[in-house]
């Protein structure tokens, strides 16, 4: 099975996170970036069913020249080969024209499965499976907490997962080629290994530009974003809380402040 | 403070990082509870540490992970960040067992030990020091004699880190031949390995007293390419590589919660770290850390370099395990009573480097080969 992988590189969720006074984007540059956590999952579930089916893994990351560091990483846990789609012109691009590049690079791959988490800790639109579906044509099976894939000797395979809801679960079936994103209850992603991380910087990286995919510069990045930020602020600091002195009266007090807040 | 990380590859701070997330995650939770009980929950942590490669990461081929000696440095010391006795672990398993059985074994030995080992499906120990003989091996007791094809092993061997675990003894023995290895499976009959118990230091390790009672050995158990007491001693030459760094570790712990804990211990009416007697012991500790360090880096690229020599590592050992005691027991000082208490890691890391100061060489042999070098007069030979 022909599995590929999203995997973003975004800024440390865990650390200060700031978006540019420029252009309002995030800001890239001057954070700790990481693989987006969700995306450890994926992959997680790629090799356990390469494992499991055999077929390759690949990698498919868009973003800047540093994201090479994540794709990196993302290769030291186990995956054959990656793609790197890097063209300056990409800089601000929305969903919907990220979308378009990742299809056009899916294209180039032509996998039977794309695995990528639920979402990314700095977009958190959760859009990107569904568009990326829409554009190709084919199912997306979202947010499973579970995936089984029963091959069907022909080379292609039905997926089925367990998508998990506020209230349980559904269980949704596909056939490949198909779109799954994955929440972190669906396995326990391994630690990279010392031989992985050792060969990973021997292991094949494509690197695709705009033009390599036939995109106009014009329909991506930030001028060709459909929605804009048009400016941010800092969240004021947090201000000091309500003292609540007990005269006899405390439980009362505490009642009328979470009532207040509705908290009851 | 010295910018220390810029000497390194991202691959070796790939590594370092994957091995301090796994010591945090595996470890750092229950390492205090296995020290205050006496054990350690040795199989399955060598299970985890060899999926990650951790199990003779040096070593090259039979499933090692062939990464440099820096990087296996920078293992040691995460590892001892946590606890010197699981560095101990990783130690015997890696440099004295595997080692011993990579350099000096047979192919059929290599074949059949060394993959699983890297695993950490099958544990090693290795078993040199007698109760009679710790800085003189070469006057062990432990005899092996000739009887037709095969090898009769008769003694005992003390303090061996893994024993009580273990599957596979490397025993050095005295023979008509000079001294000599064998592989040795736990499960032959006249073999017995004790739980050495009542440690007051490297309590999260296991260590046992090994019994040989003529415990008879197919002639193809000997180390072929072992012969003399330098086969041993290049073992541990290999091991305390793997001390310079992980000493470093312990005294990086200490230090850390030393910082952590002047800052926010309020005495006279300010945090402590605010006194100057204070900020000079952190100075001086921050000072030899860093010292240490570029030490053991010099000797990780020396031993990548092919260059590494015996001597060299008695400078690292002497200087790293008597400095990082010196840091424990000063950071002590810095968190008063408190220091004792099993909350804080740092009594545990000063008993633990006890051991260390006096394991794979005491600091006085390390000052007796750094002598003989400086003189060309062995004080001991």
């Amino acid at each position: 099975m022909n599995i590929v992988v999203l995997v973003k590189q975004v800024p440390d969720s865990g650390a200060e996170r700031n978006l540019r006074s420029d252009d309002n984007t995030v800001d890239r540059e001057s954070a700790t970036n990481v693989i987006n956590e969700m995306d450890e999952y994926a992959i997680e579930e790629a090799l356990r069913i390469q494992e499991a089916h055999g077929g390759e893994v690949t990698v498919l990351t868009m973003g800047p020249e540093r994201a090479g560091e994540s794709i990196r990483k993302a290769l030291s846990m186990g995956p054959d080969k990656a793609v790197h789609v890097v063209d300056d012109a990409l800089h601000g691009s929305d969903a919907l024209a990220t979308s378009k590049v990742l299809a056009a690079a899916l294209g180039t791959v032509n996998p039977d499965l794309i695995l990528c988490g639920a979402e990314s800790t700095d977009g958190r639109v959760q859009v990107m499976p569904h568009m990326l579906a829409e554009r190709m044509g084919i199912a997306a099976l979202t947010g499973a907490r579970k995936l089984t894939v029963d091959t069907n000797g022909a080379g292609g395979a039905t997926l089925t997962i367990e998508r998990q809801t506020e209230e349980g679960y559904e269980v949704v079936t596909a056939s490949t080629p198909a779109v799954v994103s994955v929440w972190d209850t669906i396995n326990e992603p391994r630690y990279p290994s010392f031989k992985g991380i050792m060969a990973a910087k021997k292991k094949p990286v494509t690197t695709l530009s705009l033009a390599d995919l036939g995109i106009p510069a014009a329909e991506v990045g930030l001028a060709g974003a459909y929605s804009a930020v048009v400016e941010h602020a800092k969240r004021p600091p947090r201000q000091g809380g309500t003292k609540v002195v007990d005269e006899g009266d405390g439980g009362v007090k505490l009642v009328e402040f979470l009532a207040s807040e509705k908290f009851v | 403070m010295l910018d220390l990380d810029s000497l390194h590859s991202a691959e070796e701070l790939e590594i370092r990082a994957v091995v301090r997330r796994v010591v945090d995650e595996r470890v750092r939770p229950y390492v205090r509870q296995w020290y205050e009980d006496g054990t350690v929950p040795v199989r399955e942590l060598a299970v985890e540490f060899g999926k990650l490669g951790l199990l003779g990461m040096h070593l090259t081929g039979y499933g090692c992970a062939g990464a440099s000696a820096v990087a296996y440095g920078l293992a040691c010391l995460e590892l001892e960040a946590a606890d010197s006795g699981v560095r101990s672990l990783v130690s015997v398993q890696g440099s004295l067992a595997m080692y011993a059985l990579w350099r000096f074994g047979s192919e059929e030995q290599k074949q059949r030990w060394l993959p699983g080992m890297a695993a950490g499906e099958l544990i090693g120990c290795f078993g040199l020091t007698e109760p009679d003989h710790g800085s003189d091996p070469g006057a062990m007791r432990t005899r092996a004699v000739r009887d037709g094809a095969d090898w009769v092993l008769t003694g005992g061997k003390m303090w061996i880190t893994n024993a009580p675990v273990a599957d596979v003894a490397v025993i050095w023995a005295s023979t008509a031949e000079g001294i000599r290895g064998f592989a040795v499976p736990t499960d032959s009959p006249g073999f017995t390995a004790r739980e050495i118990r009542h440690k007051l230091s490297l309590r999260a390790s296991s260590t046992g007293e090994i019994v040989l009672d003529e415990v008879r050995l197919p002639g193809d158990a000997v180390l072929p390419e072992a012969r003399g007491l330098r086969a041993p001693l290049s073992c541990l030459t290999e091991a305390r590589y793997g001390i310079v760094w992980g000493a470093l570790g312990a005294a990086r712990d200490c230090l850390h919660t030393a910082i952590e804990y002047a800052t926010t211990r309020e005495q006279f009416g300010r945090p402590i770290a605010g006194f100057q007697l204070t900020q000079a012991k952190l100075a001086d500790m921050a000072v030899e850390l860093q010292k240490g360090y570029l030490l053991a880096l010099h000797l990780g690229r020396t031993a990548d370099r092919g260059a590494l020599r015996p001597e060299m590592v008695s400078v690292g050992k002497l200087n790293n395990v008597r400095e990082a005691l010196n840091i424990a027991r000063q950071c002590r000082t810095i968190l008063g009573a408190n220091g004792i208490s099993g909350e804080y890691p740092v009594m545990r890391h000063a008993n633990n480097l006890e051991s260390v100061l006096t394991y794979e060489g005491t600091s006085e042999i390390h000052q007796l080969v750094i002598g003989e070098r400086l003189t060309g007069l062995s004080a001991f030979r």
